[in-house]
């Protein structure tokens, strides 16, 4: 919690004054009983009605002295809680946007949400609640206690004793009963526990007709539960009869002990009045500050969650000291010109191995290929072959745990986040849209995109015809998830939004699933248009290596296409097998199925019917 | 009590009494001394008054009455506090058995819920119902006791001990109060648009987060971070704004209403010492009629907040309690046979189902199953394997159509009955908390030790439990704990191999099991199926190849069926399906 204190650094003024604002306004209001007894001795006593007039207009002054600190309190201590909060989202936000996909998956974004959402209200509310009582409640009972002393030294002894009493009390009955709640907490899990578990294995208990038998079971917890509910209910019950006999039991002492005082000549029947006052202010001020510190442990838990999640480091980092996109094209060049091949290498995989957080097992063994730049590359496999894993490691969504990926010469790892997703566009296996219009989905990728630029991508990806069909065309407003498009409308616009980028990497991941055979292999055939420019070819002939390579490079596109559909890779100029997180077999589609029995049969099954 | 509550609320509340009414003497009990400790805490100043009277000055103070005051005040006052403590005893305990009682309810329609109720809503959710809202019911229910009640009773309370001493200043005191209610009232409804604005900003922004925390792997795909950052930032700001003006505007209420007090306190005083220099009331009455003006205006400050929290606890118990009504499964019909050991002999004749209504997914389906075969249930993930299941354990009732188990149909079975000769192995395993005995003899927990054992060595699970830190005894988590997926679906075939009943429902696990224990859990599978009809949802080709029948499922419905020749020769769906996906394992 405290780490997360830094966030009113920017309202330091506020916290302050918040505060101290409350304490004048409780100052004023510990006057009142003086004033009050000023009336009784003073002005009933001689009959003096104006010196009554004045002393009610003293009150009037006070409430309105107080009214008025009270709300320059409030202001602040909202002020500085909403601000507060404020900054705590935002840094917040940009710190969960920092995570990589390996934190996610293991924090699970429902949490995240619930961090960001209730458990930064209640952090919120705690600090208003802070600002704006903690001070006044223990500053009110002490200084009820010090106007005691200004009336008379002898009575106000009689404070000395009740409050700590009282404290001992209201304290005491607290740290006893919050550990007990604890049992109650424990006590509501096993019945939560016994709920759930009715719910997730709700088949197999009327499979083994176990209703009876697990009724009994939940009646059991259940009682428990209730018992221990009573016994603590039992124990804070006492709260409220005891100090209620500890503070009248005060003010019967405090009669008469004043009695005596008065009889002495010392005090006056007023001044009487005013001590039975400041006792009863500070019963009040007690239960509140037992509530307060309530809801303080409650905002001070949410707070250490939070700050739980801020501890999370993200897995992929940015290596220091590289300024990105430090290195040029040239370097680029020399890199790949190094190489057999006379195209540069866009895409290296060397030896790559992946175990993800959590699992004992790799998920990915020795991949190695690499592919050139304009190169088409399918990968198929079965499920959990580890066809996304391979992908996922271009754009660094997961940093491998063995070998490397280099992209144009350079190990992904060197290059600045945002440039390496600069260079890669992805289309993931679930098409994701947001809230926003057509217009604003295509542009994240290229935020400067002109409607031309959009159009041209939408048209690659097979979308035009149903964009225009939308009322609005590109200013059709998508809802949250783009709940209002047909599963493949959204994976066309998914493709495009990834096309608007002109990446030099383009990575579909699964995402023609929900395409028709047809659409599929139009979409295939434009995007292979496009990773060809007209031209490219021969320029890149005529220039020869070098830059002229690396300015070809720049329009020529590399595709990785992922699928379990052999129709969608079969044109590609290189496919990859996978086989349980292996290669299994690489090479074109005629080499394959002469090589790799793995590709052979899922070839033929998908196959034999339709061509043969 | 009309404005603040609504009809449906009203209809909760009366449901609500219902189960209050049980615990009528509690209520009882509670309701008198709550009246008897407002009486007297409220006599309590009057007493302290006459008190202050007795001292009139030096050498002026009737100290003998006093004593007699002071005494009285003690004893009413322990009196006071033995009262408060037994009152709050009977909330405890109308409040945590009423909550108790609804739980109890709750749970129990749970066990009866139609599996459809269970199956479309989330287990988060009726949890939520059962947990969570009952838990805020009760705290509304115990405040509405211990608050709004003796509220009341002090409002009232409090004027009555004030006329006795004063008419006048009591209605200067009625005068002013409604002043008090009157600003609280202008503030809420200024702030109400204030608290829209909040909460419609904060919606905005948590469909915000949602959308891209959720989304965090296309974000940073795209680098659109800083984008989506500007864009958080600028809801972020917004809702800064309204969350300052509602917070500001709505604690406004508490100084205003206190200042209202104040003034109140101010006209009693005036009022009060111009009566008592007129003779009208002594001083003591004074301190007292300060006192209560003080303790009057308290319960009408607290009243907004506390009908809020019953609003809330009523939507609560509103929810639970629609749990509670919600239909359970449709009865065994009264004359529904006992079956005993079914034969084996399953038929379906022209069976329709559907989950929606809507969406057709079993349509005139006709199957016949002799004793003892094996019926394989093949399709890709997601093609609706358990539709099937759920109808043979009938967790659901087919739409049309009947399926006979030994020659009797369904419907006229008691479900008991029927489930009981159905031995199921679910992929997903389920283990309930527990030792590991008490999850092998779920259905039959009179088994002996010896049997126990003999059914994990028939399943080949007895060498990992004897391996476990207590043998049978050790207590497993929930979701199995520290076992891995092989063993937890070990532990789940021993369960069903311990009772052995004359039908099985098997499902094949797809993966995550080490090459060791799949070969147990296969021997320990074509152990039970031996002699036994059984349904297979299959994924390995060896188990489709030996089975009798096997039904090719796709997209929920039935597509071919026939043995593993008749399939492959017909080259359609099944014979795609098995090169495809069998043909490497």
């Amino acid at each position: 919690m405290k780490k997360l204190l830094v966030f009113l650094k920017d309202y330091k003024k506020e916290s302050v004054l918040g505060p101290l604002f409350k304490l004048l306004e409780a100052s004023f209001e510990l006057i009142v009983p003086l004033v009050m007894a000023a009336i009784i001795d003073t002005g009933v006593a001689s009959e003096d009605r104006p010196y009554i007039m004045r002393m009610c207009l003293a009150l009037v002054l006070l409430a309105v002295i107080g009214l008025i600190c009270s709300i320059t309190a409030q202001y602040f201590a909202a002020k500085a809680a909403v601000g507060f909060a404020t900054g705590l989202r935002h840094a917040l936000f940009s710190h969960i946007g920092s995570l990589s996909f390996s934190e996610m998956d293991t924090v699970g974004t429902s949490t995240l949400i619930t961090r960001m959402t209730s458990d930064v209200n209640q952090v919120q509310n705690g600090v208003n609640l802070v600002l704006r009582l903690f001070l006044r409640s223990p500053f009110i009972v002490f200084g009820a206690m010090i106007m005691a002393f200004t009336i008379d030294v002898k009575a106000a002894l009689i404070f000395v004793v009740t409050i700590p009493l009282l404290s001992v009390v209201v304290f005491g009955i607290m740290f006893v009963s919050i550990p007990l709640y604890k049992k109650v907490q424990n006590a509501l899990d096993t019945v939560l526990g016994i709920t759930r578990e009715n719910l997730t294995g709700s088949r197999v208990i009327r499979a083994f007709n176990k209703e009876e038998d697990e009724i009994r079971h939940f009646r059991e917890s259940n009682e428990l539960l209730t018992r221990v509910q009573l016994y603590v209910g039992k124990i804070s019950a006492l709260m409220n009869p005891l100090t209620y006999v500890i503070i009248n039991g005060a003010i019967v002492a405090l009669v008469w002990t004043g009695a005596v005082r008065v009889d002495n000549g010392l005090i006056t029947q007023g001044e009487v009045v005013a001590l039975v006052n400041y006792m009863s202010q500070i019963l009040v001020e007690l239960v509140k500050l037992a509530n307060l510190i309530i809801n303080i442990n409650k905002s001070i838990a949410c707070g250490n969650r939070i700050e739980r999640i801020f501890e999370l480091e993200p897995s992929v980092r940015e290596m220091d000291g590289r300024s990105p996109g430090g290195i040029s094209g040239t370097e680029t060049g020399t890199v790949s010109g190094s190489r057999e091949t006379a195209r540069p290498a866009a895409v290296e995989f060397s030896h790559v191995g992946l175990i993800y957080a959590g699992a004992g097992e790799e998920s990915l063994t020795d991949i190695d290929f690499s592919a050139v730049c304009g190169e088409t590359v399918g990968i198929i496999g079965g499920t959990g072959s580890g066809k996304s894993s391979v992908v996922n490691l271009i754009p660094r969504f997961y940093d491998v745990t063995s070998g490397s990926v280099k992209i144009d010469g350079r190990d992904v790892k060197e290059y600045s986040l945002k440039e390496l997703r600069q260079k890669t566009g992805v289309v993931p296996q679930k098409a994701v849209l947001f809230k926003g219009t057509i217009r604003e989905n295509m542009r994240w990728g290229n935020p400067d995109a002109s409607d031309e630029e959009i159009w041209e991508a939408l048209d690659t990806a097979q979308a035009r015809e149903f964009v225009e069909t939308k009322q609005g065309g590109l200013d059709y407003q998508v809802e949250q998830g783009g709940k209002n498009l047909s599963g493949g409308q959204r994976q066309r616009l998914t493709i495009a939004r990834a096309l608007v980028k002109k990446p030099r990497i383009l990575i579909l991941d699964d995402s023609a699933s929900a395409l028709d055979f047809a659409t599929d292999a139009k979409l295939r055939t434009a995007i292979r248009a496009m990773a060809h420019p007209a031209g490219a070819e021969g320029r890149m002939a005529a220039d020869g290596a070098g830059a002229g390579a690396d300015a070809a490079g720049a329009q020529r596109m590399t595709v990785f296409i992922v699928s379990q559909r052999a129709s969608s890779i079969q044109h590609a100029d290189r496919i990859i097998v996978l086989d349980d997180g292996r290669i299994a077999g690489m090479g074109t589609h005629g080499e394959l199925l002469e090589s790799c029995e793995v590709y052979q049969e899922i070839y033929d099954s998908q196959f034999k019917k339709g061509e043969q | 009590m009309k404005k603040i509550v609504s009809g449906q609320q009203k209809a909760t509340l009366v449901k609500v009494l219902r189960y209050i009414r049980r615990y009528w003497l509690y209520l009882g009990i509670s309701v008198f001394l709550a009246a008897v400790t407002v009486a007297l805490t409220l006599y309590l100043p009057i007493l302290t008054g006459r008190a202050v009277d007795l001292i009139l000055g030096a050498g002026r103070v009737d100290f003998d009455g006093i004593f007699r005051i002071l005494r009285d005040m003690s004893v009413i006052i322990l009196f006071t506090a033995a009262a408060q403590w037994i009152m709050n005893a009977c909330n405890n305990k109308i409040t945590y058995n009423v909550i108790r009682d609804i739980r109890r309810e709750a749970f129990e329609k749970i066990e009866r819920l139609p599996l459809k109720y269970i199956d479309a809503h989330s287990y988060g959710e009726v949890v939520s119902r059962v947990i969570a809202d009952v838990d805020q019911f009760a705290d509304g229910l115990l405040m509405g006791f211990t608050q709004f009640f003796t509220g009341i009773v002090t409002i009232f309370g409090t004027l009555v001990f004030m006329l006795t001493i004063s008419v006048r200043i009591t209605v200067a005191v009625v005068v002013i109060t409604p002043v008090s209610l009157f600003v609280a009232a202008f503030i809420a409804r200024r702030t109400f648009d204030m608290f829209r604005l909040q909460s419609e900003t904060r919606g905005e922004q948590t469909a915000f987060i949602e959308e891209m925390i959720g989304n965090q792997k296309v974000v940073q795909a795209f680098s659109h971070e800083k984008e989506a950052q500007e864009q958080f930032d600028e809801i972020n700001g917004r809702l800064q704004k309204y969350s300052l003006r509602a917070i500001f505007f709505s604690s406004i209420t508490n100084p205003a209403t206190r200042f209202v007090n104040s003034l109140v306190y101010a006209t009693v005083g005036v009022v009060g010492a111009f009566t008592a220099i007129a003779g009208g009331i002594t001083v003591g009455q004074l301190s007292s009629l300060l006192s209560y003006a003080n303790q009057y205006t308290k319960p009408f400050n607290e009243i907004s907040g506390v009908i809020t929290e019953l609003q809330n606890a009523l939507a609560c118990a509103g929810r639970v309690l629609e749990l509670i009504e919600e239909d359970a499964e449709v009865p065994d019909a009264p004359d529904a046979k006992v079956l005993g050991e079914a034969d084996g002999k399953v038929e379906l004749e022209h069976v329709f189902f559907s989950y929606t209504g809507e969406q057709k997914l079993i349509e005139d389906f006709n199957l016949s199953v002799r004793p003892g075969q094996r019926v394989a249930i093949v399709g890709p993930t997601g093609c609706g394997k358990t539709t099937l299941i759920n109808l043979l354990m009938r967790f659901y009732d087919a739409d049309r159509g009947i399926i006979r188990v030994s020659g009797i149909p369904m419907r006229d079975i008691t479900r008991k009955s029927l489930r009981s000769n159905y031995g199921m192995v679910l992929q997903e395993t389920w283990l309930r908390s527990g030792t590991i005995r008490d999850n092998i003899t779920m259905g039959k927990p009179d088994a002996t030790d010896e049997q126990v054992i003999a059914a994990a060595k028939a399943s080949h699970a007895h060498s990992f439990i004897r391996r476990l830190p207590e043998g049978y005894d050790t207590v497993i988590t929930e979701d199995g704990g520290s076992l891995s997926q092989g063993q937890k679906q070990l532990l789940c075939i021993t369960r069903v191999m311990l009772c052995l009943p004359p039908m099985l429902i098997l499902d094949e696990a797809t993966s995550s099991i080490d090459t060791r224990t799949e070969i147990r859990i296969q021997k320990a599978f074509a152990k039970m199926m031996d002699g036994r009809t059984s349904f297979i949802v299959a994924h390995r080709l060896s188990t489709i190849r030996e089975a009798d029948i096997i039904l090719v499922m796709k997209d929920g419905h039935i597509i071919e069926q026939g043995n593993h020749g008749e399939l492959l020769a017909k080259g359609g769906f099944y014979a795609e399906l098995y090169n495809s996906q069998f043909v490497q394992a």
